[in-house]
């Protein structure tokens, strides 16, 4: 491997102070800890302020508006200008428009999302033929498919009390419900664990490289 | 004889003329980016007819929620069933008050916009209300600034609400940091340093949900957890002592207010839920039997 410079070398042994430090809160909270935490915090609010600045603010409202004269932007730039009326508490309740119109056009326009782009679809392929000449294994997993979507949406049905047939179904349906959950934790604890394989990869080969180096 | 003047229908007016620019900005803005998007992809048409589908079901579960909104506002009782974890919200800050520690309120990590966050806002405002009853301290970390301001009218108005404006504090509502784990670290600190009596978590999670949910159970905090994100459920399940899945979230808020409007939407998805099994099972009848084609196209909307 190469020599690193001064400068990678700098940068190494601070990522691994906090990479480190980050760890030490398994054993408990620490000095080291709560450094690297405001450390990270106060980057990151840092970093967010440019990086809306230059992707919202630049990109999103003045380059199309001074550069391509979509000055019908100025509605949205209006909107966001009246969120700073906060800072002035007789006149805060200004920034409350601004706050309903974002709410209020984030709602509708996720129903609508919701509909076409999820609860048609999973209606759609849930209609699957149970006609046993497709062979018993296709006819089992489309008979799967349908109980398991009705059931567990008779589980999240909340106008009626889960007893009798209903308290049976919504069961079957809390079982599919925790199938689903317990390959879902297998599948993210997998990522998870791969996250953890790349910080120990960097401490053994990178910092325990340039530890070899440096003495 | 004279009229009295009835001052909240005055108040009322006068809300709804504030409200009006907002209605009639928002048609016009959602007309200006539609009719940009529709001639991307549609040329100059407006109304797309393979979707009507989409329209249709927007209809009824429109309807269906404004039919059972006037119901409950005309004092018609509406059942919902008992839901394990929502009543457990009000214990929890119970036993935050008797211990004479904070309750954390977190609404997710996600911004105003995912519908999620929206639900868990709506829960704020009811634990303000009681954490404001009882004067009991309430922490509330958030990631993005939207999500502060909408967070501080809840949390103010919840206090207002039960008498007690003079005890909100600014700083109950605290913006954190943007980046994920630099708020999960940031909370995780505020956890173990501030011990709350109780950790709700409402809202949209994603990695950080087990390091929460982990750390609050480490430090003896009585955990509620809600979100719908079927990814994050399982570590929730895991970790916390009660945990609202998928809908039970969005169901939480009008189960714990019993509001109108709110009990209105719940009893309107609860209908079009029914409305699906229905489509889903003569569906899966006429495709078994072969004869489903013009049924399954009704719903493959383009």
């Amino acid at each position: 491997m190469e020599s690193f410079s001064f400068l990678e070398h700098f940068q190494i042994w601070l990522k691994a102070y906090l990479i480190l430090s980050l760890f030490s809160f398994m054993y408990k909270d620490n000095k080291f800890y709560k450094l690297s935490e405001h450390v990270f915090a106060g980057l990151s609010a840092g970093y967010y302020v440019g990086l809306i600045w230059q992707t919202v603010i630049i990109q999103q409202l003045v380059n199309p508006m001074f550069d391509k004269g979509e000055w019908w932007l100025i509605f949205p730039g209006l909107l966001g200008l009246l969120m700073f009326a906060r800072m002035i508490p007789k006149w805060s309740w200004i920034s409350r428009t601004s706050l309903a119109f974002y709410m209020g056009s984030t709602a509708g326009i996720y129903l609508i999302q919701t509909l076409h782009g999820f609860i048609l679809p999973q209606v759609l392929s849930t209609m699957v033929s149970l006609d046993p000449s497709n062979g018993f294994a296709a006819t089992l997993l489309a008979l799967i498919i349908v109980i398991g979507v009705i059931s567990t949406l008779i589980y999240f049905y909340f106008s009626k009390e889960h007893t009798g047939f209903m308290g049976v179904t919504a069961r079957v349906g809390i079982w599919f419900i925790m199938i689903s959950f317990g390959a879902h934790f297998g599948y993210t604890v997998m990522g998870r664990i791969s996250l953890l394989i790349g910080r120990v990869q960097f401490l053994v080969y990178d910092w325990g490289e340039s530890i070899r180096q440096i003495f | 004889m004279r009229k009295d003047i009835d001052i909240f229908s005055i108040v009322k007016k006068l809300q709804a003329i504030r409200t009006l620019p907002v209605i009639l900005l928002t048609i016009t803005m959602s007309l200006i980016l539609n009719s940009q998007a529709f001639a991307q992809d549609f040329g100059d048409s407006v109304f797309i007819l393979p979707r009507m589908t989409v329209l249709i079901l927007l209809l009824v579960f429109s309807s269906a929620v404004l039919l059972y909104t006037k119901w409950a506002k005309a004092g018609k009782k509406l059942f919902i069933r008992k839901i394990a974890g929502v009543d457990a919200v009000e214990d929890a800050v119970g036993r935050a008050t008797e211990m004479g520690k904070p309750v954390l309120f977190i609404p997710g990590i996600a911004d105003v916009e995912d519908i999620e966050t929206i639900a868990g806002i709506a829960i704020l405002g009811r634990v303000a209300r009681v954490t404001a009853q009882y004067e009991t301290p309430l922490l509330v970390p958030v990631r993005y600034p939207m999500v502060l301001a909408a967070s501080q009218e809840v949390v103010e108005g919840a206090y207002a609400e039960m008498g007690k404006a003079d005890s909100y504090d600014k700083d109950t509502v605290r913006y954190v940091a943007g980046e994920q784990f630099a708020f999960t670290a940031t909370v995780n600190g505020m956890m173990m340093r501030e011990r709350p009596a109780a950790n709700i978590y409402m809202g949209g999670f994603f990695a950080e949900s087990l390091l929460l949910a982990e750390t609050g159970n480490a430090a003896g905090a009585i955990q509620i957890a809600g979100t719908a994100r079927p990814e994050q459920l399982p570590f929730f399940v895991a970790a916390c002592d009660f945990t609202l899945m998928g809908e039970e979230l969005y169901a939480a808020s009008s189960y714990l207010s019993k509001e109108p409007l709110l009990l209105g939407g719940l009893k309107g998805q609860d209908f079009v839920k029914v409305l699906i099994i229905i489509a889903i099972l003569i569906g899966t009848l006429l495709v078994t039997f072969d004869i489903g084609d013009w049924y399954t196209n009704l719903f493959d909307v383009p």
